[in-house]
């Protein structure tokens, strides 16, 4: 699937992370992170294993705090909100981890239905159902409903992982290394089933990777962490017309993998 | 900080002695807030009950066959260890008086929260340390969902409700046995031999037994998801968050014991 250029409205930021900086223990692992992200575009962060890109969406989603600087996410300060309202604003932020974090114990209905029930507590039982087998279409996994989830493929796992975060219809996406582990077929699934749900659910997304053929498939912008800072922020191939000599050995040796 | 280089006067063997001091009052305190946050979770809605009675199924229906074993085998062991005893002093009589104030008193609860440590404790361990490293209360966390209530407060709840229930049922279990044990040595019969058991057990044996099994019951909980809930480093932590799960539970019910023991005797 070739992905097509969108118009992005650059004055409408959903999300504005300013001077972002966290540290663990003596390891500084973000160091002043600027980052904007606009409303209905998929943003791509790239970079190396370890240099706090998995930090970078848990801070979004509240489950890290950051040692100093600004995270807003729909206009809300994540830092400093109650855990009422944090709770709110993570019905409008889906976090898809890079391991699915699946519920092993749970069937994969239960799995979906699991968030849809514990926040809609007043929702009926055909509701429910209907909401079920509407993002399991959308993920195209509707033969899999009464399956555990230790039966199901590593891209099965991941797109049951992105249904359960749809399920409750965010406005933002947060993708954790979707297509790690997976094969090269599996991968183009898994890219191609990003820019379906960005088109069909009209989200924001950011998607963390170290894979290029995942940010040049799904990304209308490319952010590249490094050092714990953001060294080029751009298209695919404005950031690697750079002749920043990390940046090149990133690219090459991603390519001649 | 380096021993070595640092100060002169702080030895390598200082060092890592106050280093495990800071980390067992880190711990104690961790522990303390973990607990706090179990009671400032518990009466605030929205409350699991389906939850709760999904883990008292699970903490209580589930352990019976193992209890029912245990209780049925320490009646009939501890009768036949006190014969001998009683016989040299012609007292088989008050065998039933004995084994009722043993097993009501002290073997009911101990065996039964023993169990329970090891059972439900390493259980509780195990299950939320691998839904820890495998990002699975994380993913609750961001599905705008209170791990800690769902997880942590009803498996608490559960084991605090449940434990005092076995113990009663492992009492009656445990009288069952020993009863066989004296009807087939001394012929006593069923009427005779639980009238005196009931003579001899009184209000406060009862109610000690329960607040006692409630309190082992509650640190089973605390302590099983304590350990699960903070667990870290892969299936080591795992594995790490079952066993310490265990033997921090079997020792805080001995040390608890101990004191409650102590307590119910200044009111006999």
């Amino acid at each position: 699937m070739v992905k097509k250029q969108k118009l992005i409205d650059r004055t409408n930021a959903v999300i504005s992370i300013k001077d972002l900086k966290k540290s663990f223990g003596d390891l500084a692992v973000l160091r002043g992170v600027d980052l904007e992200v606009y409303q209905g575009e998929n943003l791509v962060v790239l970079g190396r294993s370890g240099t706090g890109k998995s930090v970078l969406i848990k801070i979004i989603s509240g489950l890290l705090l950051p040692d100093h600087g600004d995270v807003d996410v729909l206009g809300q300060s994540v830092e400093h909100l109650s855990t009422k309202e944090l709770m709110e604003l993570r019905l409008k932020v889906g976090f898809s981890f890079q391991n699915s974090a699946l519920y092993d114990s749970m069937t994969v209905r239960q799995n979906l239905e699991f968030p849809l029930v514990r926040n809609s507590r007043n929702l009926k039982r055909k509701q429910i159902n209907v909401e079920v087998e509407s993002v399991l279409e959308a993920v195209g996994l509707s033969q899999t409903i009464e399956q555990m989830p230790s039966e199901l493929s590593g891209g099965q796992r991941k797109r049951i992982g992105i249904a359960r975060t749809l399920i409750l219809r965010p406005e933002i996406m947060l993708y954790d290394e979707p297509t790690a582990g997976l094969d090269p077929i599996t991968c183009i699934e898994i890219n191609n089933l990003i820019n379906e749900v960005q088109e069909k659910y009209k989200t924001t997304s950011i998607i963390i990777t170290h894979d290029l053929t995942c940010a040049k498939e799904t990304g209308d912008r490319i952010a590249m962490l490094l050092d714990g800072q953001f060294a080029i922020q751009g298209t695919f191939d404005e950031v690697f017309a750079s002749q920043d000599d990390r940046i090149q050995s990133f690219y090459n040796y991603n390519f001649t993998q | 900080m380096d021993p070595n280089t640092e100060n002169p006067n702080i030895t390598p063997h200082k060092y890592v002695v106050s280093k495990r001091l800071d980390n067992m009052f880190f711990s104690i305190y961790h522990a303390y807030q973990f607990v706090l946050r179990f009671f400032k979770e518990v009466l605030v809605p929205p409350y699991e009950f389906k939850e709760i009675i999904h883990q008292c199924y699970e903490v209580g229906y589930k352990s019976l066959p193992l209890i029912s074993l245990t209780g049925f085998i320490t009646g009939v062991v501890f009768t036949n260890q006190s014969r001998p005893s009683l016989a040299n002093f012609g007292a088989t009589s008050w065998l039933p008086s004995l084994i009722s104030i043993a097993i009501i008193r002290a073997l009911a609860p101990l065996v039964t929260a023993l169990i329970a440590a090891g059972k439900v404790g390493s259980n509780m361990g195990a299950e939320l340390g691998s839904m820890k490293v495998t990002e699975q209360i994380d993913a609750m966390e961001v599905s705008a969902t209170n791990p800690f209530k769902y997880l942590v407060v009803s498996r608490i709840l559960a084991t605090t409700f449940m434990i005092p229930i076995l113990v009663m049922y492992t009492a009656c279990v445990a009288l069952m046995g020993a009863f066989l044990s004296v009807h087939s040595n001394e012929q006593t019969s069923f009427a005779m031999f639980f009238s005196q058991v009931f003579d001899t057990i009184s209000f406060l044996d009862i109610f000690s037994t329960t607040f006692k099994s409630t309190v082992f019951g509650f640190t089973i909980g605390v302590v099983g998801c304590y350990h699960g809930y903070n667990s870290s480093k892969g299936t080591e932590g795992v594995g790490r968050a079952a066993n310490s799960a265990v033997v921090a539970a079997m020792f805080l019910i001995f040390v608890e014991e101990i004191v409650i023991v102590q307590i119910v005797n200044a009111f006999r």
